[in-house]
């Protein structure tokens, strides 16, 4: 904790001052984007949060939150001049008393918010799984494109190639980069090694896109589909962070056509991954054994409403997921009921009865494929959203215990401070200059630290509140959308059953 | 029903909650005498007018109205119970005169014991779900428990206007003293020996049809075909009501997992600021109606295409019961021709014996003839009673995809609009 890079204040930098002329634009974003009607396509743009309407912040308060930033880092310069065009104050800091053990990618540092006032946009859509290799050391590959009118990328479209270990290594370097500083990163999608293994053992060359429920390996499919789906979300969600999306690591995995550096801590069945539980187990007996005393009753208010939230999305998931269980289930009834209704038209001697029931039996089969993509709405469209809110909410916990473990560093140095200056009233006392001297310098040094503690905390603090009033607005404007898109879906379920069973009237008409 | 309802609510854990089926007491107060028996004739009109559910029995009211000389008066009533339309019906299988006739099948016992049990489930699992999600899901119980007692007391109708409005059944005594005698016919609710008999005697049947099936030499293709296709039918039937039950099961419990789901938008939305409060208060009003039409479809596809199928399931076990009536008639005439011929060689009691086999045969002859026109006649009716709840299926599933579609489109409208 001690070793963090000093931090003084470079420059003082206005970057809000193009944000109100975005509005349109993002009016029109909104229009493309949210209502792309593509069944799984999870489509996201980046809103600009000038389009926000930041009730519980004022103007000023912003500003100083930025200026607090911008003097607090290390500015990343490859934005081209296009989207500079509002930032000529920002020089470029090199960190000269950082300790050079920390990495500059660990130690860098919030990244400006400039990049993103303006109204970009950016989908992002995963296809295309297909498996790489044979056995327990092959792998599924997931074709990555976007589209975006962003000018820091260097085209509108393009594709990569990446592993599901490759999205890990990229959660795992946005957490260690941002977790510090109060930002919530969208958790990956979790590892299912059972499915994993599964899919590994199948032997069947299985490159078909995963959408086609073919028969052979449905379940197979089903997994991969699943976690296509959930990678989607998750790139969208980085994506439409106006700090995460423009992280070179960030663009680097979407852009980069090489393949990125095997990311094997991620595994799970490594030491790296042995060390990570250890660490987890670490946290959460912290988690449980400290409590620090609230002093922002804003803090205090919001982890209780998350807390709440928390329970109220858990019993929703669960409600989500027992409906499409239920209706998975109906269409594999409705799949027997059918074979049995087929096996009755073969026995039947009516020749225009039998070919009535062998049509009921085909309107059956018709419905059984209904049910299964009705089951599917279910899922993709409410419990995987309210799956991954879940996963956010988690991700919110981890910032704020990272502002807990900040507040300790600081009331630590605080102690410590404390304990100096007795040290140096006892020297004193004792009239012993050479150690008066060492306590003043020791002193020096804890008070710098317990200043550079406090800001760090009134810094984290900071950018969470902010984080959370975005996220929160994503959240409504996410959860809104997930209904809707809901309602949607089933009404076209409903308009395709009224269709079938119309095409059947003239079949039991026909019965003579 | 309303107290039923009352009382469980405070003390859901407690016996009340099973006993609920049980105590209900759901009047069916019916319409006018059914339509479908007076087409054919107005003499001898049946309907059950009133069903009563006590502890473990049904009571039904079964009411008359007839201008036959035989009955005494013109309308009356009398209460019977479910082991009294057994009795009625065994009386007609035991008649030898009615072997060559399909016997309309005896009503299925009334059985309310998954209504029960689900409803014990719901009591046991109460504390998992909140308050208002209770009382839904005992609300979908009871109507599903009304469902049920007013499907029984159809069937117990339907079998009673079969028999009235057959021009043979409708002269037997037996039916005239089930209409008319005020008291109780003596027929007990089957106790376990009941049971075990009436196991026996289907065992017994099905024997005979497997050891005569076996034994005796069919000379007619037409029965040999109707018999193998009855056989095939009946087990595809079964196969069939066993999976559409399954199904609409399912369904069912579909439509109830909308309670949950619309529960916990609702809780959500408590949470919520005004207007997303408004919002996820009206998506939540859509799960709950969206819930209804789906327990409706559920219900009709039950009605339509389980039930008719079900149906026909039993006439063709009583069809089968024709045809094994027929054999066993058949080896009986055999038996009759062997005697014959032991006598001509010994030359005894040659003259009763050609009059015995004469009378098997005038018997077994007029049996094969009823039996094939009954067999005939079941053929054409099934035709028309599927294709009726088909067509009548269709239409429902047709009006409930579009309410539901409409529902949606309007709560799409809606929600849109809301901010």
């Amino acid at each position: 904790m001690s070793e963090e890079p000093d931090t003084p204040p470079f420059s003082t930098v206005d970057i809000n001052n193009d944000n109100r002329d975005d509005e349109d634009l993002f009016a029109s974003a909104v229009q493309v984007s949210y209502w792309n009607p593509v069944l799984l396509t999870c489509c996201v743009c980046v809103r600009p949060p000038a389009a926000r309407r930041n009730v519980d912040a004022p103007l000023h308060d912003e500003k100083l939150w930025n200026l607090q930033h911008s003097s607090n880092l290390m500015v990343e310069v490859s934005l081209d001049s296009e989207v500079n065009g509002a930032r000529e104050g920002i020089e470029k800091a090199a960190i000269s008393d950082a300790p050079p053990s920390i990495n500059a990618s660990l130690a860098s540092p919030i990244m400006e918010e400039i990049a993103t006032e303006r109204a970009n946009n950016i989908i992002i859509t995963i296809t295309e799984p297909q498996k790489i290799g044979e056995g327990m050391s092959s792998y599924v590959a997931y074709r990555v494109l976007t589209k975006t009118n962003m000018p820091i990328f260097s085209k509108h479209e393009f594709a990569v190639l990446r592993r599901f270990s490759d999205f890990l290594g990229l959660h795992e370097k946005l957490t260690e980069k941002y977790l510090r500083s109060g930002r919530i990163i969208p958790p990956a999608p979790e590892k299912s090694i059972v499915g994993t293994t599964k899919l590994k053992m199948t032997s069947t060359p299985s490159t078909e896109s995963a959408n086609g429920s073919s028969a052979a390996g449905s379940v197979q499919s089903q997994f991969v589909e699943r976690r296509r789906a959930a990678l989607e979300r998750f790139l969208n969600r980085v994506a439409q962070h106006p700090v995460l999306c423009i992280d070179p690591d960030f663009r680097e995995f979407l852009e980069s056509d090489t393949e990125l550096p095997k990311a094997t801590s991620t595994s799970a069945l490594s030491g790296a991954g042995v060390l990570r539980l250890f660490n987890k187990v670490g946290e959460t007996v912290n988690k449980i054994t400290y409590r620090m005393d609230e002093s922002d009753p804003w803090f205090e208010e919001r982890s209780g409403r998350v807390e709440a939230l928390e329970a109220c999305l858990r019993r929703l998931y669960g409600a989500c997921e027992a409906l499409a269980g239920e209706r998975r289930e109906l269409s594999a009834r409705t799949h027997e009921a059918a074979r049995a209704c087929a096996a009755l038209s073969g026995a039947d001697p009516h020749a225009p009865l039998s070919r009535a029931l062998s049509h009921t039996a085909d309107l059956h089969e018709k419905i059984e494929h209904l049910r299964l993509e009705q089951s599917n709405t279910d899922f993709y469209v409410l419990a995987e959203h309210v799956k991954d809110y879940l996963g956010l909410i988690g991700a919110i916990k981890d910032v704020f215990h990272e502002r807990v473990k900040v507040f300790q560093n600081w009331q630590h140095a605080q102690m410590q401070l404390t304990k100096r200056r007795e040290n140096k009233a006892k020297a004193e006392l004792a009239n012993r200059p050479e150690k008066i001297e060492q306590a003043a310098n020791e002193i020096i040094e804890w008070e710098a630290k317990v200043e550079r503690g406090q800001q760090e905390f009134d810094t984290i603090s900071r950018v969470i509140k902010k984080e959370l009033e975005r996220w929160d607005e994503v959240r409504l404007h996410d959860l809104r959308h997930a209904l809707l898109r809901y309602l949607d879906d089933h009404m076209k379920h409903q308009a395709q059953s009224i269709r079938y069973w119309d095409a059947f009237l003239p079949e039991a008409r026909a019965i003579k | 029903m309303m107290d039923c309802v009352e009382e469980t609510n405070h003390d859901p854990l407690s016996a009340p909650v099973a006993q609920t089926p049980g105590s209900v007491d759901p009047k069916l107060e019916k319409k006018k005498p059914n339509e479908n028996v007076s087409l054919a004739d107005n003499s001898l009109l049946v309907d059950i007018s009133d069903a009563l559910s006590e502890k473990e029995k049904v009571k039904f009211t079964v009411h008359t109205k007839t201008t036959l000389p035989e009955f005494q008066k013109s309308e009356f009533i009398v209460v019977r119970q479910h082991e009294e339309f057994v009795w009625l019906h065994d009386r007609y299988e035991e008649n030898e005169e009615y072997a060559g006739y399909i016997i309309p099948p005896a009503p299925p016992r009334p059985d309310f014991d998954a209504s029960r049990e689900k409803l014990q489930r719901l009591g046991e699992g109460e504390g998992a779900l909140t308050r208002e999600e209770f009382l839904k899901m005992k609300e979908e119980l009871e109507d599903e428990y009304l469902a049920t007692f007013k499907k029984t007391v159809a069937m117990h109708e339907v079998f009673l206007q079969r028999l009235a409005a057959h021009p043979v059944f409708r002269n037997d005594s037996h039916l005239r003293v089930f209409l008319e005698y005020e008291q109780d016919l003596c027929a007990k609710p089957r106790g376990k020996m009941d049971l075990i008999g009436g196991l026996m005697r289907s065992m017994t049947t099905t024997t005979d049809e497997i050891y005569l099936g076996a034994t005796v030499r069919d000379v007619n293709d037409f029965f040999e075909q109707e018999t193998t296709f009855l056989q095939e039918y009946y087990s595809h039937l079964k196969e069939a009501v066993a999976k559409v039950d399954r199904m609409t099961t399912k369904h069912k419990e579909v439509a109830d997992a909308h309670i949950r789901l619309s529960s916990c938008i609702t809780q959500l939305a408590t949470r919520e600021q005004p207007p997303t409060e408004r919002f996820l208060t009206r998506a939540a009003e859509t799960f709950d109606k969206c819930r209804k039409i789906e327990g409706r479809m559920a219900s009709d596809q039950d009605l339509k295409l389980a039930d008719t199928l079900r149906y026909y399931m039993r006439d063709a076990h009583a069809a089968k019961a024709v045809l094994v009536r027929r054999l066993r008639c058949l080896a009986a005439y055999e038996a009759a021709n062997r005697n014959l011929e032991k006598a001509r060689a010994k030359n005894k009691d040659v003259h009763a014996a050609e009059q015995a086999q004469a009378d098997a045969c005038a018997k077994f002859e007029q049996l094969s003839a009823r039996a094939r026109e009954e067999l005939i006649d079941f053929r054409t009716r099934r035709v028309a009673a599927f294709k009726k709840s088909l067509l009548d299926l269709a239409e429902l599933e047709i009006k409930h995809a579009r309410s539901q579609q409409e529902l949606f489109r309007k709560s799409l409208q809606v929600l849109k609009e809301c901010q």
